[in-house]
């Protein structure tokens, strides 16, 4: 797919356009509602399609009154599990460790609520949403089983993606049994659900034993393999359309059931089907961020060195998949301990699975811990980022391999500066504003791993000098359709409006997954190689043609500039691509590249982002209301493609943070295992007037051994550190220590 | 969407006599009865549309000093209907403290004060809830209850009324005119909501076909307007309800407090007057030890219904907090954040 983008005219280029604080060039587009998501496509003949949901969290459906559904006018259809097309796989297979089991009606058993027992198709959204309502579907109920204390506990096999669910370094238990100051605390963070502003949806048409669909991905190629595995067709027969998302965050990564209903009820009647979930429905079947509950203990020595930490996370899974929220990893590479033990524990609960949600792991591990290193610094009598500086760590500290670049020491110290934290009381409860609001002040450290996947691009360059830039990337919001476009035109030698930059559907080269915060790095590693190789392709043409004024300079010898070939060693001596093409009589010239970790840098190297939080925070000393009044966020990402979006993705992030701290929390019902707010009036995130004015400072940060690129990525970062950072404020506006998240009038109330 | 009925009168007659029909109901904005629709909480068999109703939607100042709200008046108009706000300032403080900009601009004043409650279980329509089929039970009371009643609740509900706009109006003893099929009435606001009992169904004492016209202030609730707030703490700053919130009006003369008016909101069925502690209050100077004990008074028959005991001392705090606030001025300006404690500081007066 190729846009007509916006060419803003108030930036300034000079040669290079990554570093260029371009605007969205889709976001022309996007203001005047001619971006198309999705569920803004409608297919000649389409049909709607309503998932009809259980309202129990575990049992079995014993009825539904499908003949009550399809008398209704208008419905066309009833999917059931006695009525559905055939799938080739098994829905509850693993047929690969990202492959996670999902509900597609293969048996009448529920197993949480909000999840589909059958789908109504019908001429019009009003009928199909009736129909699902007149099926009327009866129980056979079996107690759920819901949060941290619904069933017994026992040792995952794994946490994360394949992360050992134990790591020892050092033996914790000698080094606190020695320690001079030790605490030990318990942490506990709420399940957190899902809401992007776009619902999960799925417009698809069959052909024969061809799929076109037109749905929100976060990885198309990884789409194409499950929905062919699942559907019984070849990948390659399935064309996906995913040019805009309202927002991923993980849960648009791997195709939920949902999506796959909507293209076996596409099947099933032979027409084309759209599939939108309602806001209440995304509370189950897309993955979420399970609660956690976290035991730290941490040990220094007399003089504030960590000699031991000990964290202990148990988190909740569903009763038939396994994911596991690796939240105690969060302490493998921040501080410098001779000791450091993680482990985790879970406990099955009538949930949809959890699963990748913003920084999965960094978000709730990072809260604890950084709870944790302000309540030690506190018993050591520190001041809390004299206590990090003290035990920075100089080496990942659990692998102790050499970090490939690390300006964290540069991001407390410019972050401190800007915020002011010089002067802050050690005491908590010292400052008071004019007004009479306890005030305080927080940190927290930031770091999420620089991370890379795999990634193809083709380049072309044509006659007419200008370029061609395919990878089939996903724009979640964060900005692909600019960044990646600065990147190609760079790998071209071209100006960015000089490149048609294809992307967002799976017949282009496949970008990888925009997930890990890794998609700029490994889409951006491919464009840039397959560039690289377009232009090798064309310096070949010319250095080999004696008419050329680059004649016998070879490759080495030449560099791509505004659409020309210069001679390194003459500049004088130069030619146009379209001279250089024209007079070879060739339309165009295309060579692709590939973008993937170098395992030697990896197995050499740690390599992460990382960054600094400071919070301000005002409290009112008689009724318990939190108000974050500053956030300052320093960053160290490797190199910024783009500084406006990064520094967006980093308000994002951090904005998030506040969420977790003072805000977000799914409130299930104890007996039911139903979400009682499953909808965005109660389900709290924070509203503008939450938000103070945010302050993002990047640090300049040249990495040689991430990728060719020295990216690291900035979509998760900005979640880790601000939370904490809020947290530790509001101990420090009040001296009262509340442990459990988000952060209630009820937990200060009456500690005030 | 089951099918309904759908009609819009063109006078107060026609819709009295088109809403008189059993399974009928009023839709005005539908800010809160179409979310209850869909939800299929609320099942309506026809909707009878008022907004086209000649003449709601106008504030008349009174010759006596008092002014008229017609039903249909948008929240946000009378919000910042300068005169009304010069007039009844924490009325217009509660109105801009309530949902969001968009809600105000949309909602009735008549809508706001037949709003329904916001306990999940009633909009969790596979919970057992008894408002919604009398005699189911309340999956509420031993559910997830932090954020429910304190005050006047029953064992078949303990579900609050979620209004701002209502707090301050029945603390200025508000009346509301009622057109029904005998006749024009009019009832105090202080009157309209019902506490459950056994019949949390019945939530105000409208009966089928009654329509509210108009709302009424007296000319006396312009006495307060030198002394007059609205706090509410809620869980965010904006577009959320009240965990609890305090609308306090004072009169102070030489020093004394003449004459006080204080309700508070999100800790009952229906706005809650605190009458016995604005008794305590009248003839007493407005310090801190005075207010600690008017709001003692007014929390003094509240209990826990569930996980929420904390409420009943934050209103308390509230209490103290609005009746502080009042006494120091109501501000010449409504506040940035309308309603919340930030808006002003917590500085006391001796």
């Amino acid at each position: 797919m190729s846009l007509e983008l916006t060419r803003d005219p108030a930036h300034l280029r000079h040669g290079s356009n990554i570093g260029q604080p371009l605007t969205r060039r889709d976001g022309v587009l996007k203001v005047k509602g001619q971006a198309r998501y999705a569920a803004d496509n409608h297919p000649p003949a389409m049909l709607y399609a309503v998932i009809a949901v259980s309202t129990i969290a575990r049992g079995r459906v014993t009825s539904l009154d499908v003949d009550a559904a399809k008398r209704y006018p208008g419905v066309v259809d009833v999917m059931t599990p006695s009525h559905k097309p055939p799938l080739a796989e098994d829905p509850d297979g693993k047929p690969n460790p990202f492959a996670f089991k999902m509900e597609l009606l293969q048996n009448d058993e529920v197993r949480y609520a909000n999840q589909a027992i059958a789908v109504v198709i019908a001429e019009t959204l009003e009928a199909a949403t009736e129909g699902a309502a007149l099926l009327s579907p009866q129980y056979h109920i079996e107690p759920a089983r819901v949060g941290l204390d619904g069933a017994e506990s026992y040792a995952p096999p794994v946490v994360g993606i394949g992360n050992p669910a134990e790591v020892r370094h050092g033996d914790v238990d000698v080094a606190l049994a020695g320690a001079s100051n030790r605490i030990e605390a318990t942490y506990e963070t709420p399940a957190q659900y899902h809401n992007a502003m776009e619902p999960h949806a799925m417009v698809a048409s069959w052909d024969g034993d061809k799929l076109s669909i037109d749905t929100p991905s976060q990885g198309m190629a990884m789409a194409q393999m499950r929905l062919g595995g699942l559907l019984g067709i070849p990948p390659v027969n399935i064309h996906i359309r995913s040019p805009f998302l309202g927002g991923g965050f993980g849960s648009k990564g791997l195709v939920s059931g949902p999506q796959v209903l909507g293209i076996m009820a596409a099947k099933l009647v032979g027409r084309p089907v759209k599939l939108v979930l309602r806001r209440d429905q995304m509370y189950g079947p897309v993955g979420h961020r399970p609660p956690t509950r976290q035991t730290l203990r941490i040990g220094t020595d007399g003089e504030g060195r960590l000699t031991a930490i000990d964290h202990h996370a148990k988190v909740t899974t569903s009763t038939f998949d396994d994911f596991y929220e690796p939240a105690a990893d969060a302490s493998h590479t921040r501080y410098a301990s001779p000791a450091i033990k993680t482990s985790h524990e879970a406990v099955r609960v009538d949930t949809g699975t959890p699963l990748f949600m913003r920084a999965p792991g960094e978000a709730t591990g990072s809260i604890a811990l950084e709870s944790a290193i302000d309540e030690i610094a506190v018993a050591c009598g520190m001041d809390p980022l004299d206590f990090r500086l003290k035990n920075y760590a100089e080496v990942e500290p659990i692998s102790g391999k050499p970090f490939s670049s690390k300006a964290l020491r540069q991001c407390y110290a410019k972050g401190a500066e800007r915020f002011g934290w010089a002067g802050r009381p050690l005491a908590p409860r010292q400052m008071r504003d004019d007004d009479g609001f306890l005030v305080g002040w927080g940190m927290g450290t930031a770091t999420f791993p620089a991370l890379m996947f795999q990634a193809q691009a083709r380049a072309v360059i044509r006659s007419d000098g200008s370029g061609v830039m395919e990878s089939g990337a996903h724009d979640m919001g964060q900005g692909a359709w600019t960044a990646l476009a600065q990147i190609a035109a760079d790998g071209l030698g071209l100006g960015i409006d000089q490149v048609e930059f294809r992307s967002g559907t799976s017949d282009l080269p496949d970008a990888g997954i925009a997930g890990g915060s890794a998609h700029t790095a490994t889409a951006g590693a491919a464009i840039h190689n397959a560039g690289a190789a377009v232009i090798a392709k064309l310096a070949d043409l010319a250095t080999n043609d004696e008419h050329s004024p680059l004649f016998g300079a070879g490759n080495a010898g030449v560099i791509a500039r505004e659409g020309r070939l210069f001679r390194r060693d003459d500049e004088a001596r130069s030619e146009s691509y379209a001279d250089i093409l024209t007079r070879a009589g060739v339309a165009e010239i295309e060579a692709s590249g590939g973008g993937a970790a170098d395992p030697a840098a990896q197995s050499s190297y740690a390599m992460h982002a990382h960054g600094a939080v400071f919070a301000e925070v005002k409290v009112d000393p008689e009724l318990g209301q939190v108000r974050v009044t500053r956030l300052v966020g320093a960053f160290a990402a490797g190199r910024i493609i783009n500084p406006r979006l990064v520094q967006s993705q980093l308000f994002g992030g951090m904005i998030w943070g506040v969420s977790f701290a003072l805000h977000e929390e799914a409130v299930m019902d104890h007996r039911s295992g139903r979400i009682l707010n499953a909808n965005l009036a109660e389900y709290h995130i924070p509203v503008n007037a939450d938000v103070p004015s945010l302050d993002v400072l990047t640090v300049d940060e040249h990495d040689p051994h991430v990728n060719a690129l020295g990216i690291k990525g900035v979509g998760e970062i900005g979640v880790t550190g601000s939370a904490g950072a809020v947290a530790n404020a509001v101990w420090h506006a009040t001296g009262v220590r509340v442990r459990r998240f988000p952060i209630r009038i009820d937990d200060l109330l009456t500690r005030l | 969407m089951m099918n309904f009925d759908y009609v819009r009168p063109l006078t107060v007659a026609e819709a009295v006599a088109a809403a008189s029909e059993k399974g009928a109901t009023y839709l005005a904005s539908g800010t809160n009865l179409l979310d209850l629709m869909k939800g299929g909480v609320c099942h309506p068999s026809r909707l009878v549309d008022v907004t086209r109703l000649p003449g709601l939607d106008r504030v008349e100042y009174l010759a006596d000093g008092g002014v008229r709200i017609g039903a249909l008046v948008r929240n946000a108009d009378l919000a910042h209907d300068a005169e009304f706000a010069r007039a009844f300032p924490s009325v217009a403080e509660a109105l801009l403290s309530g949902a969001s900009a968009q809600l105000r601009n949309a909602a009735t004043v008549g809508g706001n004060v037949l709003q329904r409650t916001r306990c999940a279980y009633f909009y969790d329509a596979p919970s057992a809830c008894n408002k919604r089929w009398p005699g189911a039970g309340c999956d509420a009371r031993h559910g997830e209850n932090r954020l429910h009643a304190v005050l006047g609740w029953s064992e078949a509900c303990i579900a609050t009324h979620p209004s701002d706009f209502c707090v301050p109006l029945v603390a200025l003893d508000a009346v509301v005119e009622i057109e029904g099929k005998s006749g024009r009435r009019e009832v105090a606001l202080e009157a309209l909501h019902r506490l459950p009992g056994d019949t949390p169904q019945r939530e105000t004492l409208l009966e089928r076909g009654d329509l509210i016209v108009a709302l009424r202030l007296p000319a006396e609730a312009r006495g307060f307007a030198a002394h007059a707030r609205y706090i509410k703490v809620r869980e965010r700053t904006s577009y959320a309800f009240a965990v609890v919130s305090a609308a306090a009006s004072l009169r102070i003369e030489q020093g004394t407090i003449r004459e006080a008016r204080l309700a508070l909101g999100g800790v009952a069925a229906k706005p809650w007057r605190a009458r016995a502690a604005e008794q305590v209050l009248a003839g007493a100077a407005p310090d801190a030890a005075g207010f600690r004990e008017a709001a003692r008074i007014a929390l003094a028959d509240a209990k826990p219904s569930g996980d929420n005991a904390f409420k009943i001392e934050l209103a308390e705090r509230i209490v103290v907090r609005a009746l502080t606030l009042a006494t120091a001025g109501t501000p010449a300006r409504i506040p940035a954040l309308p309603g919340s404690p930030f808006s002003s500081g917590v500085r006391h007066v001796a």
